[in-house]
């Protein structure tokens, strides 16, 4: 197996980096520095990540047999909430952008920090507050409308403490539109001196689009849980039709930001993958703005199909066909993205380090949650399977294959420049093939067992579903040894890790070009940009006369 | 923020678009006493839609500001007619047979 990094010996850490600019509680807490408020961010995330997999654990003992031996079905309700809120909200959502993206965006185009530092941390404190909420909620008693908030269950029959929660929600939905909003203005006021929009890194388009999507999306989501709030506390109808209202709004008004949560979710995965694969494939990615437009297309198409979560809550037929065809139709820049990928990886001269083959590991998955989305687009099998483990396994294999994946090939891609020094090769390429093996006998059994007609949301299940279920759960035992590994061997990186050097995969992208760790400001003089992006041809034809 | 492109509103003015506001909230409390059928609805989201065009233009500094904020507003609103638009045509169609 070859590898790309090749480090010299003598590398020495940059003298004054991020990191050493102050040591006090405050230099951390009040910080303008987004690199520094990336780190709180992926501490954060961090903490919530290993929260709802301990959820995700339990559940899966629980199904470990068709009996309900461990839980009573309202402590499963809410186990399986409080996975949900905490993964989708707390996790998923702000994972890329606000960690890896708050990072490297700003240094990629050239920019000494982000348009509206002071913004960038309250995003965080935003963050924070939210998650206090939802997570008291959690603490006094728990929640148990699973995490789409259904009405008129969540507005009318259940006693737990639905509106912290829901508060907590959109509370952090806040940083989230903070977030997308700092990232738009830098990406159109702050780019250095050549860099055009079409040189851009094409992580940056799709941070752009995502961006979008958080600035227009979430709102909607925010009015949605107020109304719930209000129904709630003060009976005002709106979703139950005992008070006059209609539950199918709800469910309108929810997916209409969850549907493009999704994207939220998966675009600033696909913006990882498009730099990894040209970086170890040695090569430029195939076909620039193809990728690029289609994260945008992405972005706007998927404000168009949100009701396909709604084909079995008794909406129109005609409007189903309508929502059916346009779903079909978002797949194609999806497909687009994974053909360029792989025709990038075309006679290229591959290199196996970790970051490729998480991206490796992406394409197949994603490719398995993508096509399985167009079996549920379909309407005559979506009556068949909603809300079976169908679904389950399916959205699984997006957020968990395509994301989560996607993530920590990125955490993985930017360690040595956020830290200054290498994760450790070997380790890391195995626990990359054991998540890859833990999450297809985690997920491939939960297809059979829904195309079987085993419903989600149940802590019992017939006997003959109990072999696919032990199977799943024992697939669960390996991914979390696949996930935990990593938070070993780059802890013990930190202090042991070779010293990385400023490109150690010989990378083409501004962030390359300064220190790692970066200096406060991340460049000491302003880059001038005169190149396409990927440029690796040129790059490998230098190499090749100097060696 | 930037100095060069900032609008000084006069006072007058800000009285004058209140005073406005204050007539149509009289007008939204007058229509509610006459009963228009299925005009009710539509009579009163006319009045709010005015007064909220009159607030983002004057009130907000539309009117005064760049181009690209009206581009950033209409495009929220465009997003928010999408919402809107495939919403109503789920509840229209519902009865349709053919
Ligand atoms: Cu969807």
């Amino acid at each position: 197996m070859s590898t790309a990094t090749q480090v010299p010996a003598a590398l020495e850490m940059p003298r004054d980096t991020y990191l050493n600019a102050g040591y006090g509680v405050k230099s951390w807490f009040l910080t303008k520095d987004h690199k520094r408020i990336a780190i709180l961010y992926l501490v954060s995330i961090t903490m919530f990540f290993l929260f709802g997999g301990l959820m995700a654990v339990l559940i899966r003992l629980e199904l470990l047999t068709p009996a309900p031996d461990l839980f009573q079905s309202d402590t499963y309700n809410k186990l399986f909430t409080m996975h949900g809120i905490t993964m989708v909200f707390f996790f998923l959502v702000p994972s890329i952008p606000a960690t890896l993206g708050n990072f490297v965006l700003p240094m990629m185009i050239g920019a000494r920090d982000l348009a509206f530092p002071k913004v960038n941390l309250a995003s965080w404190y935003i963050f924070m507050i939210g998650a206090c909420f939802t997570f008291s909620a959690y603490i006094s008693g728990g929640v148990d409308t699973g995490w789409t908030f259904y009405t008129p269950l969540s507005t009318s029959y259940l006693n737990t403490h639905v509106v912290a929660a829901a508060l907590g929600i959109m509370i952090a939905g806040f940083a989230s539109i903070f977030t997308g909003l700092n990232f738009i203005v830098t990406t159109h006021r702050m780019r250095a001196p050549g860099m055009t929009w079409f040189r851009l890194p094409l992580f940056v388009w799709s941070m752009y689009a995502v961006s979008l999507v958080q600035v227009l999306a979430t709102p909607v989501l925010a009015i949605t849980l107020i109304l719930v709030a209000l129904e709630r506390g003060f009976h005002i109808g709106i979703f139950n039709p005992q008070l006059g209202g209609d539950p199918v709004l709800f469910q309108h008004m929810f997916w209409f930001y969850s549907h493009p949560a999704v994207y939220i979710m998966i675009l600033p995965g696909f913006g990882v993958i498009s730099e990894v694969i040209p970086c170890f494939s040695r090569k430029r990615i195939f076909g620039y703005s193809a990728v690029a437009f289609s994260s945008v297309a992405i972005g706007v198409f998927g404000f168009l199909v949100w009701a396909h979560h709604m084909f079995a809550a008794g909406i129109s037929t005609y409007s189903a066909l309508v929502f059916s065809l346009l779903s079909f139709i978002i797949a194609i820049p999806s497909a687009i993205k994974v053909f360029n990928w792989t025709a990038t990886m075309y006679k290229g001269s591959i290199h196996f380090n970790t970051p490729m083959l998480y991206a490796l590991a992406f394409i197949g998955l994603f490719t398995i949650g993508g096509l399985t989305g167009l079996f549920l687009a379909c309407l005559g099998i979506d009556m068949h399977v909603t809300a079976t483990y169908f679904v389950v396994a399916h959205f699984h294999y997006v957020m968990v294959g395509g994301m989560l994946v996607a993530y920590l090939a990125g955490l993985h891609f930017w360690w040595p420049k956020m830290t200054g020094r290498m994760y450790p090769e070997p380790p890391a390429q195995l626990s990359a093939l054991i998540t890859f093996i833990g999450f297809n006998i985690t997920f491939f059994p939960q297809f059979v067992l829904g195309y079987m007609g085993m419903p989600r949301r149940y802590h019992t299940y017939p006997p003959e579903f109990q072999v696919l279920n032990v199977l799943s759960t024992a697939g669960a035992s390996v991914l979390a040894v696949g996930l935990l590994l990593p938070m070993f061997y780059l802890l013990w990186s930190l202090k042991y890790g070779e010293i990385a050097g400023n490109n150690p995969y010989r990378a083409t992208g501004l962030e390359w070009q300064t220190e790692s760790p970066p200096p406060m400001h991340n460049f000491h003089e302003t880059p001038i940009v005169t190149q396409e992006a990927y440029d690796y041809e040129s790059m490998n034809e230098e190499e090749v006369v100097i060696g | 923020m930037s100095a060069a492109g900032e609008h000084i509103v006069s006072p007058k003015l800000y009285v004058l678009i209140w005073i406005i506001l204050l007539c149509f909230t009289g007008l939204t409390t007058a229509a509610a006493f006459g009963d228009f059928g299925i005009f009710n609805p539509i009579i009163a989201l006319a009045i709010a839609f005015t007064k909220a065009i009159l607030v983002v233009l004057f009130f907000m500094h539309v009117k005064y500001s760049p181009r690209m904020t009206a581009l950033v507003i209409g495009c929220g609103l465009f997003f928010l007619s999408i919402l809107m638009v495939l919403t109503t045509a789920d509840y229209i169609s519902r009865g349709w047979m053919f």
